[in-house]
């Protein structure tokens, strides 16, 4: 780890100006990923710009929209009665990641901010797009069984790693950023990039731009949803693939289905395709079927993680099913 | 008769002190003055260090030095062999390099955070060398080692006339221990040729021989302190590098120096299970009788070191079979030297040959487990000597039964549960019941207190819990009075903790020592005690730290004896080791294994349901601390048989998993509920308490019981571990996903 400065502003303009007058600056909160890059050498921040002193650690109602500071807890956020109730997706997903002492310490915001898990990635002895623009991309001629099936390019074919993600992609989530300029919201679904001609970017928020919150628009999904995530060991492992399903069925009618993915993109997967083809049918297995095709035509598969595209077929209709029968 | 403390589940001696922070582990000594130390290891696998710079480094904060092969001190060891000979990696000897990930130089500095920075600020260029790390691609170099001959009884490959045949690869990956404390040392130079160790080992005296060697200094002045480890599973089994590089920048600095490896460097630095390919062919008649059984390994090792292990070992004698070949040969590759990791080479070897005989099985259409019992081994076919005990059939039938074993319906993907596929499967294992040569010493002082003292190890059995029953029996003193110390080079002699046998080697020559206490104080009395003038030391009845007359008549506390004679301890030392029994009988320890397994039908996702375990290991002294080693062995053969797999770029030669999140020991998660027994006999022959060995079986065969229990479930062989839902998944039908 480099030697670094480090500050702790006590409002959300004193943390915008530090990072503004450092561009090498980093913000930090629960650190769970930050510190593994700064300990690998992958990032090296001169200064860290510690956050967690900022007023953003509220969940509210506001109207019908669930607001999420940033700061929260993914363990508060999961445990949270008002996700438990209205969002059960939400708090599926958020149990489903990491461990529980790493889900004691990540923020929203944090697991938003997350980096790929991709290993060349943080081996800085590797090649990597992402890490060193134009170096090559370690995965596409190497090892790449956790890879990307959908959206990658020829320069990068990471995955994002969070579960929480799927689920506010799949939940039309709407993010709220603070920068320079004042306040600005974005889509959930538009936050996170592909990687096309510049891996090295994850997203679409400015540097000096920080995340406030995340709202959750009211909906009526709090019965038929699943999360399912398939990973090689039981807890505290990435998914080789996720599956978030919410549905609302009556009269044995789909009348509205999310479908997003996690472990299979550079960000979490919306399945606009599978839902539309949902929307409006009865909840067999002939439609899940016919679902999970559409889901997964057009993937694109690598030497060891030609798997996924079958795994994503069966795990997409398994949590279709699922959704359906709870 | 007072009630016997061995086969006691008696609490571990020094269990308050592990979980309240009590118990010093060796990273946290500290050495007045002591600096930090930090690696720089290579980024390449083949070729030479061109050049090290080291201005940066030295500039930064802290740092005292940056040692490499540019400036070390030497080592006169070194100078008995040639380089290029197989003699180890003699670090900081030369710039060649062998593997990726070899230490090129240490950094020292006054905090740990500024060495690891100034560590990074080193910059090695390299003349770089084709390297080879891929197994297949290299077996046309495999050899064979001189200490791994080819084995054979009755004719060779007798397998391919027989009616029934099976003949399968088996592969496995290279695994890491992976121990929750990581390696390292402190390395403190007292004077110049005297040394201090704060170590992490599973032997103080063989860091001792192997430090003695290599600096050529007096045995007496190597002081080896390792009393707490961390788990180990192997990895600490002897020197590596890492551990002369510190000693060696110590000796440079004149200061006391400590380095704690990183997670990423316990997959270079330290050993691991050598990735293996074995192939199994077996034949037996119609009705179930092997005719003849043919095993050959092949499996890694390092360019400067043939490491060897017991791959092939059980195959020659587990089963009944009058034709059996074996071959077992290495493939050297651009990797750091293996080292024995739990079960060791038994474990390599069980998977393949408990697999194959599950297989041939299906193929006679008789039960995994009948099939085991009719072709039982009731003397050892490969020495032709009857076993020193063997309980297996009773194993057999324990874990048959509390598994259920006889409710399984046996055709592949006949059961079902909750929509998951279920499925039962078993195997057996087995490991040589050892013992080696122990000294221990026996101090009673005058207040009624025993120390003994020895220098073994305890990686984590809970050695000082049984050496104390042990003594408790034997002495008649309460095991609250009694201290059992290990980890300390300055005790008497014993061999490193490994190969199942502390028990066995230490725990007879703490029976021995004791009965020589008893002796010693029988003299005592009888000399100076004139009710015990007319009686002999076998007379003498030995309770509650009292010698009694055998009319019971007349009691005398040892506090008393000891003190009558103004004497402030008694103090003997015995060497204890096995005899002419160990070659008129074969000595093993058994274990079974079954597990049931769910498989989800459309992920390909296998989560075991219950296991039940069973041992024979003689007669077990601690009932508590036995049952936690098995289980412990169990989550290794979890890992083994589900999760365990460090994955190599061979372009690179790096590891591209390295690191506890994706690297898979187990978690909780995996662990489902684990039933142990032992058979609990004890063994006659093999020393005074009749205890065969148990780490290692705990592991050895676990492996083949979850995936012949796969295949029970889902029709689906897997031959190469570990067993992840990518293997199932292609074959499990895509037609019927079910939630």
């Amino acid at each position: 780890m480099n030697p670094f400065s480090y500050v702790r502003p006590n409002s959300l303009k004193a943390a915008i100006d530090a990072m503004a007058r450092d561009h090498s600056a980093r913000f930090i909160a629960g650190g769970t990923n930050l510190l593994d890059l700064m300990k690998n050498g992958v990032t090296l921040p001169e200064k860290l710009i510690d956050i967690n002193q900022l007023p953003l650690r509220e969940i509210r109602q506001d109207g019908n929209t669930l607001h999420i500071g940033a700061l929260v807890l993914n363990s508060d956020l999961a445990a949270h009665e008002l996700v438990k109730t209205q969002h059960p997706l939400l708090s599926e997903a958020l149990l489903a990641g990491a461990s529980q002492q790493l889900r004691n310490m990540a923020t929203v915001g944090g697991n938003m901010m997350q980096r790929t898990r991709c290993t060349y990635f943080y081996d800085t002895s590797m090649p990597c797009n992402k890490r060193q623009p134009n170096s090559g991309c370690g995965a596409i001629g190497g090892i790449n069984r956790m890879h990307a099936i959908f959206g990658a390019s020829d320069n990068c074919i990471a995955v994002h790693p969070s579960d929480m993600c799927v689920a506010l992609a799949a939940l039309d989530a709407t993010v709220l950023v603070a920068g320079p300029k004042g306040e600005r919201r974005i889509p959930f679904t538009d936050f996170h990039r592909l990687p096309g001609n510049t891996p090295q970017l994850d997203n679409n928020l400015a540097k000096n731009e920080l995340i406030t919150a995340v709202e959750i628009p009211p909906h009526p999904f709090t019965k038929h949803i699943c999360y399912l995530k398939v990973r090689d060991r039981a807890s505290y492992a990435f998914a080789l693939v996720s599956v978030a399903v919410a549905m609302d069925i009556s009269d044995n009618v789909i009348r509205n289905i999310r479908i997003a993915m996690g472990g299979v993109a550079h960000k979490p997967w919306r399945l606009p395709d599978a839902e539309k083809a949902l929307t409006g049918k009865a909840p067999t297995s002939d439609n899940f079927r016919l679902a999970a095709t559409i889901a997964t035509q057009g993937a694109k598969t690598y030497a060891h993680n030609g798997f996924k595209k079958d795994l994503a077929f069966n795990s997409i209709q398994t949590a279709l099913l699922k959704a359906a029968t709870a | 008769m007072k009630k016997p403390q061995t086969g006691q589940p008696m609490d571990r001696v020094d269990g308050r002190l592990k979980v309240t922070g009590g118990a010093k582990y060796f990273a946290d000594h500290q050495p007045a003055d002591m600096q930090f130390a930090a690696l720089v290891c290579s980024t390449i696998s083949c070729g030479a260090i061109a050049s090290i710079s080291t201005t940066k480094a030295l500039r930064a904060p802290g740092v005292a030095d940056v040692v490499s092969h540019l400036n070390a001190p030497p080592v006169p060891g070194y100078k008995k062999t040639n380089p290029g000979d197989k003699n180890g990696l003699q670090i900081f000897r030369d710039n060649r390099i062998y593997s990726n990930g070899q230490p090129v130089a240490i950094v020292v500095a006054n905090t740990m955070e500024r060495a690891v920075y100034a560590a990074s600020l080193v910059e090695v260029q390299y003349n770089q060398e084709t390297h080879y790390t891929n197994m297949e691609a290299g077996m046309d170099k495999a050899f064979q080692n001189n200490r791994m001959k080819d084995y054979s009884r009755g004719e060779i490959n007798a397998w391919q006339k027989a009616p029934v045949t099976h003949s399968a690869q088996y592969t496995i990956p290279l695994e890491v221990h992976n121990p929750m404390e990581l390696a390292g040392i402190i390395a403190h130079w007292t004077s110049p040729d005297t040394l201090t160790l704060y170590a992490k080992t599973q032997g103080v005296k063989s860091v001792q021989e192997t430090i003695q060697e290599l600096f050529e200094i007096p045995e007496q002045n190597i002081t080896v302190h390792s009393r707490f480890v961390g788990g180990a599973f192997g990895m600490a089994l002897r020197v590596w590098p890492l551990e002369i590089a510190t000693i060696l920048a110590a000796k440079k600095i004149r200061k006391p120096v400590k380095l704690v490896i990183t997670r990423e460097q316990m997959f270079t630095l330290v050993g691991y299970r050598p990735n293996s390919s074995q192939k199994i062919s077996m034949g037996a008649t119609a009705d179930g009788k092997l005719t003849g059984i043919t095993h050959e390994a092949v499996a890694i090792t390092s360019p400067y070191e043939d490491f060897t292990e017991g791959i092939v070992a059980m195959t020659k004698f587990m089963y009944d079979c009058p034709n059996v070949n074996t071959r077992y040969q290495l493939v050297p590759l651009n990797m750091s030297t293996p080292i024995w990791m739990r079960g060791p080479g038994e474990a390599t070897g069980s998977f393949a040959l408990e697999s194959a005989i599950d297989e041939l099985s299906y193929k006679l259409k008789i039960d995994p487990l009948q099939l085991r019992i009719l072709n039982h081994a009731d003397t050892d076919p490969e020495r032709n000597l009857p076993f020193s005990s063997k309980y297996l059939k009773e194993a057999y039938q324990i874990g048959a039964e509390k598994i259920g074993w006889s409710s399984r319906n046996p055709a592949p993907r006949s059961m079902q549960e909750n929509g998951m596929l279920v499925g039962y499967g078993m195997s057996s294992g087995t490991f040589g019941a050892y013992r080696g040569k122990a000294t221990v010493s026996a101090i009673l002082k005058s207040d009624g207190t025993l120390t003994l003292q020895s220098a073994a190890a305890d990686i984590g059995p809970g050695t000082a819990t049984a050496m104390v029953q042990i003594a408790a029996d034997v002495t008649g003193i309460s095991p609250d009075k009694i201290t059992f110390m290990l980890g300390e080079s300055t005790f008497p002699y014993a061999p490193e903790q490994g190969g199942s046998a502390t028990v066995s080697t230490v725990g007879s020559a703490v029976s021995d020592v004791c009965h020589a206490l008893l002796k010693e104080l029988a003299n005592l009395a009888i000399s100076q005690v004139p009710a015990f003038k007319q009686t002999t030391p076998e007379l003498i009845i030995y309770e509650d730290g009292q010698l009694i007359t055998a009319d019971r008549q007349t009691k005398i506390t040892h506090e008393a004896l000891l003190q009558q004679q103004k004497l402030p301890e008694v103090k003997v030392t015995a060497t204890s080791q096995g005899g002419e029994e160990r070659k008129k009988y074969s000595m093993y320890s058994f274990s079974v294994h079954f597990a049931k397994v769910h498989v989800h039908p459309a992920t390909g996702v296998v989560r075991i349901q219950h296991i039940v375990s069973v041992a024979d290991a003689g007669a077990i002294v601690n009932t508590k601390t036995a049952r936690s080693q098995m289980i412990g062995g169990v989550v290794g053969g979890i890992g083994m048989a589900l999760t365990e797999e460090a994955i190599l770029d061979h372009r690179f030669g790096r590891f591209v998993n390295n690191n506890y999140a994706d690297y898979h020991v187990p978690v909780n998660a995996d662990t489902p509920p684990t039933d142990v027994y032992f058979v609990n006999k004890k063994d006659p022959y093999i020393n005074p308490m009749g205890s065969k060995g148990l780490g290692e079986i705990a592991l050895i065969g676990f492996a083949a019981a979850v995936s012949n229990a796969v295949f029970h479930a889902t029709g689906i062989r897997v031959r190469d571990l570990p067993i992840t839902p990518d293997k199932l998944l292609h074959i499990v039908s895509t037609e019927n996903a079910t939630a």
